[in-house]
């Protein structure tokens, strides 16, 4: 190929600097991709150091002083106890440790792990067997089911989100269950989250060969139990990465945790906590700080398990 | 196929339990296991859909709440259709349009050069893909903020960074025009709506990323090595080989992703909360909801909404079957 390349002089000479230009200008792009993708974040983490006074005399300070990282991690000395005077202004003047003390961020990450955590677990529960049923068995209603769950997946929050907090407001008067609270909103993540778990789960199923569970049958295994000890085990990767993406959904939804949530501030999610942290009265740093401790759990989730997630992404397409 | 087999199923509905054929048995067993599901779809979002329709026609104020009977049909009226679609809703729609279109089209022209970057192995290039989805996997909540700060107007990294102090400072996302000249002339520059455009771009170019590339490295080898030989250059390549492959992902793409900018919510409401003229459909709709606590007028352009969702959907559906063929 190389010498039939050659044989043409103007081609090869176009050719080589093509190739050359092509090679500068892609490494200036994996620079500027870089830049676009990292630096926010760093800025994230940089802001979240600093105080805010020294923020606005010094806008373009690209890393905190010695003396601002000091501050912020002064409380660490307090947690196996120390004079109570100087911990709480330590507390006060660190960023992290007053977002997670005096702003309450440690209540929310437990409220946000619970209700992230039971919003996997129930989906799981709910949707593998209907996954199943869906990719596996013949029933009437299965099309209709295949439209309907492409329909909820693509419909809008905040239409939903109307007629659910009136009807919310409704049952609560009626038959006084409060469900604009961390149930309502978990069943609500329950039903959002539903149709990419099928899709993803049953897009699975139907390459896992039946013959495996015909040999099971045929063993004298029911249907259930050849679901239960061939297809679930062979399906572990698509359910640890539906696992995966319903907790992160579950971690990062603001919406729904705003309008069923807001009025019960012990019951406050990570995302609404931040946006409720958003005042005049609290420096803007912090809310830096309260970004980067919602953000880093999903990054590092998202670095260890990447393979299941990116498959995932273009397989069924993370609504967002 | 699946039909004839689902009507096989029924005709052995009839018999006794004990001898109900394997279909009728398959599609009861079926039909256990999808119930759970149902029900919270059901619960959850179909009722609500169908009261959503209710509401759109009755008068009813977030204060009414208590007193609301859900099936009183004695007062149904066009009224919030009336209220809902004025002026401010040709606006808000208008916006979302401009604003769904633009940040559509960039991110996936964003997203296909970084896929083109990364096509070709290189050192590092798991990590930068990595790096690359962080905009697209962060919490929204975060990156709102982040982007709020870098572009405020007193402190910003990017005003300060681009030498923007004193009255040069660029209220990015607070003011709705910005007066710049051209050659002389001078024209105002809807700027919040652009900012909001650009983070939108940001926020999503990755996921038309990992479709382009999925699609370029499915692309046969020997098609580049057929068009070297022919003497096609890296950048004809390119032109003639590998976008060419690219139409279909590109088109469907586009459609899913405006589909979902269209009903984007959270992302405005964080930045600037629909000021400054970004105000979108979304963010009006929760605007009447809770700043002029009227539910009904919420409610009917939640109904137009959806119906443009339908159509939209319907659109998606017939596209797609059309790829598959």
């Amino acid at each position: 190929m190389a010498e039939n390349i050659q044989q043409r002089g103007r081609g090869f000479s176009r050719e080589l600097f093509e190739r050359r230009l092509g090679r500068i200008l892609k490494w200036l792009s994996i620079l500027f991709f870089i830049l676009l993708t990292v630096f926010p974040f760093y800025w994230m983490l940089n802001l979240s150091f600093r105080p805010f006074q020294d923020v606005l005399t010094n806008p373009t300070r690209m890393f905190p002083r010695p003396e601002d990282i000091q501050t912020v991690i002064a409380p660490l000395s307090c947690i196996f106890g120390g004079d109570p005077t100087f911990c709480e202004s330590a507390i006060r003047n660190s960023s992290y440790a007053a977002v997670l003390i005096q702003f309450n961020f440690l209540t929310f990450i437990r409220n946000s792990l619970i209700l992230a955590s039971l919003t996997v677990l129930l989906s799981l529960i709910i949707a593998i067997p209907a996954a199943y049923a869906i990719s596996r068995l013949y029933f009437r209603g299965r099309q209709a089911m295949n439209w309907g769950t492409l329909l909820i997946y693509m419909f809008p929050g905040i239409v939903i989100a109307i007629p659910l907090f009136v009807f919310f407001v409704r049952i609560q008067q009626t038959i006084g269950v409060q469900l604009r609270s961390p149930v309502g909103v978990t069943l609500i993540y329950l039903a959002t989250t539903l149709p990419l778990a099928l899709y993803m789960l049953g897009g699975y199923f139907r390459t896992i060969p039946i013959d495996l569970e015909e040999a099971a049958l045929i063993d004298g295994a029911t249907r259930l139990g050849a679901m239960w000890r061939i297809t679930i085990p062979l399906a572990a990767p698509a359910i640890a990465s539906v696992a995966l993406f319903v907790f992160m959904i579950a971690w990062n939804e603001f919406l729904y945790a705003l309008l069923f949530l807001v009025e019960n501030p012990n019951a406050w999610t990570l995302p609404l906590g931040l946006q409720q942290l958003d005042s005049q009265e609290v420096p803007r740093t912090f809310l830096m700080a309260g970004s980067v401790i919602i953000t880093v759990p999903v990054i590092i989730l998202f670095l260890l398990f990447e393979r299941f997630l990116t498959g995932g992404l273009t397989s069924g397409g993370v609504k967002g | 196929m699946a039909t004839a087999e689902t009507q096989n199923a029924t005709s052995g509905q009839p018999k006794k339990r004990g001898t109900l054929t394997l279909r009728a048995r398959e599609a009861r067993l079926a039909y256990m296991l999808v119930l759970p599901g149902l029900l919270l779809v059901l619960f959850i979002i179909l009722f609500p859909m169908v009261w959503n329709i209710i509401l759109s026609f009755q008068l009813i104020r977030l204060g009414d709440l208590s007193s609301l009977n859900l099936f009183d049909f004695s007062n149904l009226s066009l009224d919030n259709y009336v209220v809902g679609i004025g002026s401010r809703f040709w606006q808000g729609l208008r916006v979302t349009l401009i604003y769904t279109v633009a940040s559509t089209t960039l991110a996936i022209i964003i997203g296909l050069w970084a896929a083109l970057v990364a096509r070709e192995a290189f050192r590092g290039r798991g990590l930068f893909r990595a790096f690359l989805l962080f905009p697209y996997i962060a919490p929204v909540v975060s990156v709102a903020f982040i982007w709020r700060l870098m572009l405020d107007k007193n402190f910003g990294i990017v005003n300060a960074g681009l030498g923007l102090e004193g009255a040069d400072a660029v209220g990015w996302l607070t003011s709705r025009s910005l007066p710049v000249s051209i050659f002389g002339v001078e024209i105002g520059v809807p700027i919040a709506l652009i900012t909001v455009i650009l983070f939108e771009a940001w926020r999503y170019f990755p996921f038309a990323f990992l479709f382009l590339l999925a699609r370029i490295q499915a692309i046969p080898e020997d098609m580049y090595e057929a068009a070297q030989v022919d003497g096609a250059t890296p950048s004809q390549r390119l032109w003639y080989v590998t976008l060419p492959q690219l139409t279909g992902v590109i088109a469907t793409l586009f459609l899913l992703r405006f589909i979902w900018t269209f009903y984007k919510f959270e992302d405005i409401f964080l930045l600037n909360g629909g000021a400054a003229g970004t105000e979108v459909l979304t963010v009006q709709i929760f605007n009447w909801l809770f700043s002029r606590r009227n539910v009904g007028v919420a409610a009917a352009i939640g109904v137009i909404l959806a119906l443009a969702l339908m159509v939209l959907v319907i659109i998606y559906n017939k596209w797609l079957s059309t790829q598959e063929e």
